[in-house]
């Protein structure tokens, strides 16, 4: 049952912050990079005030797997490793804890486009 | 001359048919349905590592990984574009945004070479998110050896 009701929090979640990236795209026509940004930002200030840590902890996959969650997950390697490692980890953190999708982005990224074969025009 | 006024109502229901009709709402429930399901398969997949064995924060990793190789074979296969026709934001905002970004900046630049076609171009949207995101992380860590 729990498991059930994890799900639909992932779903709804989720869903919900895909809706706020869309009213901003279609009342502002803001560009993807930018909405990106803007979400990724928004994740880094509302973990370093506390507040996105427990949400992930409610909401799961629902509040990782959207951008804003990069931004929980840099955020929150900056705060976790200044903690264990002082004043290093402020160069450190961010960018260790989001190493393995940052790389794995860009490995399967390019072997991917290698593959490719972009449509025809 | 007495066709004129015909003409502008008839131009008026053309404007009219395509004219967007609420489109924000239903982009906004395109959006939702869609992310909600990559966000709903993410949490499926970090249960199945946790069920498997793995830490949390382990399966967490691997599920976002799964994910983005999920997303580099959809956009290889020109799939995640109609998905992202459909979706809009619903397929920019989930992490499988970010990597489908790479994959068709860098798929559409092959041709300008290896290195600084598809090398380059890869950070296309890329590059923004992670030169923010790198330094949000140094002013929070900064704020918080600090504070």
């Amino acid at each position: 049952m729990d498991f059930a009701i994890d799900l639909i929090k992932a779903f709804v979640v989720g869903g919900l912050l895909c809706v706020i990236g869309q009213i901003l795209m279609d009342r502002t026509k803001l560009m993807t990079a930018r909405i990106m940004v803007i979400f990724l930002v928004a994740g880094a200030i509302l973990t370093a005030l506390g507040i996105y840590e427990p949400f992930v902890d409610w909401a799961g996959s629902g509040a990782t797997v959207p951008i804003i969650g990069f931004g929980y997950a840099l955020a929150k390697g900056a705060m976790d490793e200044v903690a264990k490692e002082g004043y290093m980890g402020i160069l450190t953190g961010g960018l260790k804890a989001t190493a393995a999708g940052i790389t794995a982005a860009i490995v399967f990224g390019y072997f991917a486009a290698l593959l490719s074969n972009p449509k025809s025009k | 001359m007495a066709d004129v006024s015909t003409l502008k109502k008839d131009y008026q229901t053309v404007v009219d048919k395509h004219s967007p009709k609420n489109e924000v709402l239903k982009n906004s429930f395109k959006a939702f349905w869609v992310g909600g399901t990559i966000c709903l398969i993410g949490q499926l997949i970090t249960e199945g590592f946790i069920y498997i064995g793995f830490s949390e924060p382990d399966a967490g990793t691997l599920s976002t990984i799964t994910l983005i190789l999920l997303s580099t074979i959809l956009t290889a296969l020109n799939l995640y574009d109609k998905i992202g026709n459909y979706a809009g934001a619903g397929s920019i905002i989930p992490i499988t945004g970010f990597a489908n970004s790479m994959v068709s900046a860098a798929m559409e630049y092959k041709k300008e070479g290896y290195i600084f076609g598809m090398g380059a171009k890869l950070f296309t949207v890329a590059g923004p998110v992670i030169v923010f995101g790198t330094i949000s992380s140094v002013i929070v860590g900064i704020l918080y050896y600090f504070l």
